[in-house]
């Protein structure tokens, strides 16, 4: 079965070429066609997999690898545990809404839309290659190729300041990657002499290295704590975020957040914990209050944004505090409510993202100030948004309810006093999610591109002239609408599939905190 | 007069193993019959002649060098011959490899004539570029063709100077490579008032260092009673010999090759050298002389130094770090894309510096497979940097080259790739070039200096990204450069240079096997 792991690499790298050839660079219409009909062929693959992955089976499993530089043990080899498992997933599900939400997307002059799919599938099939990897170098290798696209689709499409947004986003991210090379060469420098053969190999790895004396785990945790801090990202290594996620185009903002940054707190459960688990004890109060810093700070400056992109970008940043509080507080149930997080933070931001990205397509602004009484012209969009907007502050009977109430709850009985900081972020979370929708949905109609249509001085009567969603924005929201409801109400499938990996990471961490059964 | 000559006899001349010296044979003989072709030949001839031979030569070389690597005629560890002088081990024919291939990419750029009428190189100082007598000569002569000799005589000093035993042959090998390279550097047919200052200052500070590396020579005959790298190293293992002379001519001889090597702080010459001399000959110079400086740094240290490591590395751990912040940080305030690509050389002769100085085998085998992939990865930049012309020869200043990907994708796209592999980001040879590097290091216990090494190497993507933002993101100028259709030479050399990046960056097991082969003899 390891043959649907191989496809779902190869179809989005496929349909990546297939985009970018020429006659379809031409033709935008066709190029979105086919790139659209790529990304839905590995949905199903990705369906695929979920049903092949058995819970509570090997620790790895669909692996497969050859051998790449056999003079240094580094193996192109492949594999997935159940955290993987989930964060292919979603990317699976996210990309085909990414595409259609910006079907009708204005790309600047002179860049055609196969163009811009062609970086979007090659993002995804990198993506999907880095939760997939099993050995630290390829990895690595993965973890600094997925900034290339990336950097060109932030600087080719974004906004106004683009060029530094890119730049910024490409040296933080690269700068990350470099320590933690000298982190993997320490690793395998270790591996090679305990073992007399150097290798890259992930589970090899995690033998060999979490032996080591804790000074030396200490330093090798730092180097790949450091890049997944910059990824993820946590205070005070946050500050690309923002502005890559102010100026890339809407669908590009979804997988930023989405997706990538989510390959910061995947590698702390995947690398850090169980590589270094002396150093993650020892260094667990550090990362704890980046965690909380992380949630209030993010939290407060999402709530004084007035850029609405930027205020996505800030909310993350608290989200990812919430992640990693409950990675480092060494518990299954916040083990698994953070990873169950990752997926429910990439549904509901993912949507969040692409309401506010419809909304600013019809006021034409990205300032929360230039918009309000929006939902006298768009009752269903102001729906979506305010739906959106409480899954993303975790409203019970929402997917990211459970998350944070896992996260929450086994965070407590280990570490009380950052718990009880950290609840203040959920308080906070509906004041800036309310506040929001308040300024933009209620009150009288303002903005200029909402008078004209609807306003009172406007020449059409507002109970004709609708703003509202059209059938392929509808069409885009609805999975994720079921999504967010489906997993609010039962969680299960999600829970059965991560919990496993969760305690496998933290028995190897060491940390005897055994699963409940029948949870 | 019996007994003279009886004296006479007992002289036995060295043994020379011919076979495993061929390839340089081949070359300097090559270099002497093309000065010949140069001065028999009528003018019109000459280009086609001289391009043949040169070609014909590397290949020649190339063939022998294969039956010295595979054949029988030399010992599979290595052969030391014309009396102990020349060492041809696996370290040497694979130097002498990469110099010959990364030669011939070089050569192809400097025959190149499709770009620039009448080739990079003036043929009469009187005549200004782009005038009727230009384009007149242009025609008629086709191309100055001195510059062929010249590399094949700079081609074969390097290759002794990478097989040199011994530090006076070594001196000479030196001199034989760096003569001619003084030379070429004034023949720009463009901006010739900084191609000549180049040559000057070239010519000047290359001096010094060779006084320099002369006179540390000079001291450690009188510390060792040898110029012999083994007996430096026999007289270092224990003796009651001055150490002041020992330290002393060590750093002085370091200092001449450090600075062939354009490691800082003795780089100063290399931004104006790039970018005054015509830019095929740069090519040239920025990949063949590294690998030779280097190839000799190797030796030396590793052979005569090895047992007094402790002393020096502190001083050589400096050195590197110097080299690679100066590299990175001035290389940001560039606005000259061949002074860019020099500062940038200057911070990676930091990090092949920090694999020499590891002195182990995965040492010697990281740093020779990364004067490789760096040989050509730079070969192919420059090769792109000489097609983005406007109407007063090449563009260099960056502003120029604003939103070049929207004019000629394919070019900005070959110079992007090219950009990221210096970068050294992964899938490009220049990644596994720092890799293998950094590992040796590390294995050696330098982990601080390769901490550094990585923060200097994401300061220095900061100036490749620049370009890439430059031809991508912003808008073109109005009176931009254009892109020439290179010609078939440029064109293969460029091709040559990126595929290798390319391959070397996905499959380098090859490579670094056979870098990995065998060690220094002596």
């Amino acid at each position: 079965m390891s043959s649907v792991l191989i496809a779902l690499l190869l179809v989005p790298l496929v349909g990546a070429l297939v985009v970018s050839l020429p006659f379809l660079r031409r033709d935008d219409a066709k190029a979105k066609l086919v790139a659209l009909a790529f990304s839905v062929v590995e949905l199903v693959l990705a369906v695929l997999l979920w049903i092949a992955y058995e819970p509570g089976g090997e620790r790895l499993q669909l692996t497969s690898g050859v051998d790449w530089i056999a003079a240094f043990g580094v193996h192109l080899s492949f594999g997935i545990d159940g955290i993987a498992l989930v964060m292919i997933a979603v990317i699976a599900v996210l990309i085909p809404l990414v595409i259609g939400a910006g079907w009708a997307e204005k790309l600047p002059s002179g860049r055609s839309a196969g163009g811009y799919l062609g970086l979007i599938l090659l993002q995804e099939a990198i993506t999907v290659a880095v939760f997939a990897a099993t050995d630290v170098f390829l990895f690595y290798v993965l973890f600094e190729v997925m900034l290339i696209p990336m950097y060109f689709l932030i600087g080719g499409y974004g906004g106004a300041r683009r060029q530094y947004a890119a730049v910024k986003f490409f040296l933080y991210s690269f700068l990350g990657g470099l320590i933690m090379l000298a982190s993997a060469i320490g690793c395998y420098i270790l591996a090679q002499d305990k073992i007399g053969k150097g290798t890259f190999d992930w589970a090899t790895l995690v033998t060999v290295v979490r032996d080591a004396d804790s000074t030396t785990q200490i330093w090798l945790f730092l180097g790949f704590f450091l890049a997944f801090a910059i990824k993820a990202p946590l205070v005070p290594f946050h500050t690309w975020l923002p502005d890559a996620a102010a100026e890339a185009p809407i669908g590009v903002t979804v997988i930023v957040v989405g997706i990538l940054d989510k390959v910061g707190t995947f590698g702390m459960l995947r690398y850090n914990l169980p590589m270094f688990p002396e150093a993650s004890k020892q260094l667990a109060p550090l990362v704890l209050v980046l965690a909380v810093a992380g949630v209030l700070y993010g939290s407060l400056l999402a709530t004084g944004q007035r850029d609405m992109k930027r205020f996505l970008a800030y909310v993350s940043i608290a989200h990812f505090g919430f992640i990693a509080l409950g990675i480092f507080s060494f518990t299954s149930q916040a083990g698994v409510g953070s990873v169950s997080y990752m997926l429910n933070h990439s549904i509901s931001t993912g949507m969040l993202i692409l309401v506010i990205g419809m909304v600013i397509a019809r006021g034409g602004s990205t300032s929360i100030a230039d918009y309000g009484g929006m939902s006298k012209v768009a009752p269903l969009l102001a729906g979506m948004l305010l739906l959106s907007g409480l899954t993303t502050l975790s409203l019970p009977g929402t997917n990211s309810f459970v998350s944070e109430f896992l996260v929450l709850l086994g965070s407590f009985p280990t570490r009380p006093v950052y718990t009880i900081i950290a609840t203040v972020g959920m308080v906070l979370a509906a004041l800036y999610v309310l506040w929001l929708y308040q300024r933009v949905m209620t009150g009288p109609l303002r903005g200029d591109a909402l008078l004209a249509t609807g306003g009172p001085g406007a020449t059409a009567d507002p109970s004709t002239v609708s703003m509202d969603l059209n059938k392929r924005e509808i069409a885009v929201l609805a999975p994720l609408v079921a999504l967010v409801l489906l997993l609010g109400f039962y969680p299960q499938p999600v829970l059965d599939v991560v919990t496993p990996s969760v305690g496998a990471t933290l028995t190897e961490v060491g940390v005897t905190d055994p699963v409940q059964e029948g949870k | 007069m019996t007994s003279f000559l009886a004296q006479v006899d007992k002289i036995t001349p060295p043994e020379i193993a011919y076979a495993a010296v061929a390839p340089i044979l081949i070359v300097l003989g090559a270099a002497c019959v093309s000065v010949l072709l140069e001065a028999f030949l009528p003018k019109h001839q000459r280009w086609t002649a001289q391009l043949l031979l040169s070609l014909i030569t590397i290949v020649g070389a190339g063939g022998s060098l294969i039956y010295v690597a595979v054949g029988e005629v030399v010992p599979p560890q290595g052969q030391v011959t014309l009396s102990g002088t020349v060492a041809v081990d696996k370290p040497a024919v694979f130097l002498w490899a990469t110099l010959l291939v990364l030669s011939f990419g070089a050569i192809l750029l400097i025959a190149d004539r499709s770009v620039e009428p009448g080739g990079s190189f003036v043929a009469q100082a009187a005549i200004r570029p782009g005038t009727v007598q230009d384009r007149a000569q242009a025609a008629k002569t086709g191309m100055q063709t001195e510059v062929f000799p010249l590399t094949l005589f700079a081609l074969g000093g390097m290759m002794v100077f990478v097989a040199a035993n011994d530090l006076l042959t070594m001196f000479i090998a030196l001199e034989v490579l760096s003569l001619p390279l003084y030379l070429m550097c004034g023949l720009a047919r463009r901006r010739r008032l900084l191609s000549q200052e180049a040559a000057v200052k070239y010519f000047l500070l290359g001096a010094f260092a060779s006084a320099f590396f002369l006179y540390g020579l000079a001291l450690l005959y009188g510390y060792a009673g040898s110029v012999k790298l083994t007996d430096i190293a026999n007289a270092t293992g224990g003796t009651n010999r001055s150490d002041t002379l020992l330290f002393a001519g060590f750093g002085l001889l370091v200092v001449g090759l450090l600075f062939k090597a354009s490691v800082g702080p003795f780089h100063a010459w290399t931004p104006d050298v790039y970018q005054g001399a015509p830019t095929p000959v740069t090519a040239f110079m920025a990949a063949c002389t590294k690998v030779a400086a280097f190839g000799g740094i190797l030796r030396v240290l590793t052979i005569a130094f090895q047992h007094t490591q402790w002393e020096w590395r502190g001083v050589l751990w400096g050195v590197a770090i110097v080299s690679m912040v100066i590299g990175a940080v001035l290389g940001l305030t560039q606005t000259d894309v061949k002074r860019m690509i020099a500062y940038s050389s200057v911070a990676h002769a930091g990090f092949l510096l920090i694999g020499s100085i590891a002195l182990s085998p995965s040492g010697l085998s990281g740093t020779m497979f990364y004067l490789l992939a760096y040989g050509f990865t730079t070969i192919a930049a420059f090769g792109v940097v000489s097609l983005v012309r406007n109407s007063d020869g090449e563009a260099t200043h960056l502003s120029q080259w604003a939103g070049l990907a929207k004019r000629s994708p394919v070019v900005a796209g070959v110079f992007t790739f090219l950009l990221l592999a210096l970068a050294g980001i992964p899938l490009t040879s220049g990644f596994i070039g720092k890799f293998v590097v950094f590992t040796a290091a590390i294995d050696a216990g330098m982990t601080p200096l390769v901490v550094i090494a990585l923060v200097a190497s994401a300061v220095a993507a900061f100036f490749y990204l620049r370009v890439i933002v430059l031809m991508y993101f912003s808008e073109p100028a109005a009176d931009g450069p254009t892109v020439s259709v290179p010609g078939a030479f440029t064109t293969i050399a460029i091709t040559l240079g990126a595929a290798v990046t390319l391959v070397l960056g996905l499959w380098p097991t090859f490579v670094l096997d056979w870098a990995g082969a065998g060690a220094f003899i002596f």
